[in-house]
């Protein structure tokens, strides 16, 4: 692969060993997938923040990192393992929190912007059209090359870090113009009425496709909700990091749709995979905000709960940013007021709430499919209007 | 005996034993870190442990914080000894260069079983697999 005079540099360790270490990282990545040079990134995503999915071997690799290295771009971060401020009140323990501290010191350290949030395109990390990025968190992956068209690659946590500090990511794979054309068409043949629908049949095209890249045809709308949610479901399920939705997102109309496979999506495999997630009965809490509940979102379950006093507890997992904004507006107030709580920098996958419950109820299919695994609960998957009732 | 050609994604020399999936793996969420235990519900490896194994799959799957459960894996001493897929993708490369675990793809991966003896020789650029059955 060719390198410039500067990546040379940092390559032979002339601006440190953390410099040296990532930039050796991205080449060997450029080497194995044939990219011919670097390409500089305009913002970078940093996923792997929760000490409860990095452990003490990721804290100590990043402090390792800390000690001598900056980023060089706008960098953001993944949610954390609990709500930085309010973590006593979510239950977490004083050792979970000590660790989980010490990784956000770390990253503050590198320069990170402590945003920890999953949706930093509501947060104030939005790139524009066919801008070259490095983002990892698969859901803002998805969403970046897909409802954005940015390029991006499905970026590991450490590789993503590695383009923050070098300013570069190697040119391969979905920066390039002929690997962002689709596999299979997805023909919609039933109405999807909320992002709970979007939710789980991304869930099961996710499962069909693995790591392809689908057209959707049939959709007739679709708000940035339900694209979140439908793109987060497809990198759970599957590893799809771009898909296209004829007539509504931008690379749509410019890509080949001749001659490739065609998969139906109807009524019967909704209801399927409505089955396939619910594997609990009665919740003990209801979690939304899998990807980051917009602000949208919230006030949509704000007036939902209005003047009720609900039987189950609910949280509702957002960024910091969206949180004070809910606040301001009175949506906080009105959502404590009927037993639910706005979290912040958090949600209930990377959190461990296994300590705390053992059947959530949500609207997401992504939250779906990680809670039995990796937090021990049952799930109850509904759509926001008939959890809340 | 079986012997296949891939590119090397991670180089190294190993051999063991294989444990195979015919289904994508997402570290995240999928094995503990601790335990090198799958713990993805319904996983057609669930309960079992990947460690000292070499670990085969198609491709990875789900959260990108993948690469960050597979260096951790190796620094608890539970990683496989050695992965093979059809297609590595970027959670699992950069997972097993920061790690150091031998990975190799390209290899048509529906003629090796759980069970099987696995020898990889993965020079810088290309890799050698070969698979000896076992005898049932």
């Amino acid at each position: 692969m060719y390198l410039n005079k500067e990546q040379e540099a940092m390559l032979n360790g002339e601006y440190g060993s953390i410099v040296s270490k990532m930039m050796r990282l991205l080449v060997r990545l450029g080497d194995i997938y044939k990219a011919e040079k670097m390409i500089p990134v305009a913002s970078v995503q940093v996923a792997g923040v929760s000490y409860k999915s990095i452990g003490d071997a990721g804290l100590e690799f990043l402090q390792d990192i800390a000690k001598e290295a900056k980023v060089k771009v706008l960098t953001f971060l993944n949610p954390a393992g609990m709500d930085l401020e309010n973590w006593k009140e979510m239950g977490i323990s004083e050792e979970f929190a000590k660790k989980q501290l010490a990784i956000i010191e770390a990253f503050k350290k590198m320069g990170i912007v402590i945003s920890a949030t999953c949706t930093p395109y509501l947060a104030g990390n939005l790139p524009r059209y066919k801008q070259h990025i490095a983002w990892s968190e698969s859901s803002a992956v998805s969403f970046a090359n897909s409802v954005i068209g940015a390029r991006t690659n499905r970026e590991g946590g450490p590789s993503a870090l590695a383009a923050a500090i070098t300013g570069y990511t190697p040119y391969y794979g979905l920066h390039l113009d002929e690997n962002r054309q689709p596999h299979y068409i997805v023909k919609v043949n039933v109405d999807l009425n909320n992002s709970t629908d979007f939710a789980a049949m991304g869930y099961y095209i996710g499962k069909e496709i693995k790591n392809k890249i689908p057209y959707f045809v049939g959709i007739k709308e679709a708000s940035i909700d339900d694209l979140k949610a439908l793109g987060a479901a497809m990198a759970a399920s599957g590893a799809v990091a771009l898909y296209h939705v004829e007539n509504i997102t931008p690379d749509a109309e410019y890509v080949a749709k001749e001659g490739i496979e065609k998969i139906e999506f109807g009524e019967k495999e909704l209801k399927e995979t409505y089955e396939k997630l619910n594997s609990g009965e009665e919740e003990d809490i209801i979690i939304f905000g899998c990807p980051h509940a917009s602000l949208n979102e919230i006030i949509k379950i704000a007036k939902l709960v209005e003047g009720k006093k609900m039987k189950k507890q609910f949280w509702i997992c957002t960024s910091r940013a969206v949180k004070e904004i809910a606040k301001k507006m009175g949506l906080e107030e009105k959502i404590r007021e009927a037993g639910g709580k706005i979290i912040a920098d958090t949600c209930m996958v990377v959190s461990p709430i296994e300590n705390l419950f053992s059947t959530t109820a949500v609207n997401s299919a992504k939250a779906a499919h990680y809670l039995p695994g990796f937090c021990k609960q049952k799930v109850v998957f509904k759509k926001m209007e008939d959890l809340l009732r | 005996m079986e012997k296949m050609k891939g590119r090397s994604i991670y180089p190294g020399k190993v051999e063991g034993e294989a444990l195979v999936s015919k289904e994508p793996i997402g570290f995240y969420g999928g094995i503990d870190m601790k335990t090198g235990i799958v713990i993805e519900k319904g996983h057609e490896l669930e309960g079992e442990c990947v460690k000292d194994k070499i670990l085969v799959f198609p491709c990875g799957k789900g959260s990108t914080v993948g690469s960050y459960v597979i260096y951790g894996l190796k620094k608890n001493g539970v990683a496989p000894k050695a992965i093979i897929n059809k297609e590595t993708e970027t959670i699992v490369a950069t997972g097993v260069i920061l790690a150091g675990i031998v990975c190799v793809d390209g290899i048509d991966i529906e003629k090796i079983e759980t069970g099987d003896f696995v020898i990889i020789d993965a020079k810088e650029k290309s890799a050698e697999v070969i698979i000896r059955k076992v005898t049932k």
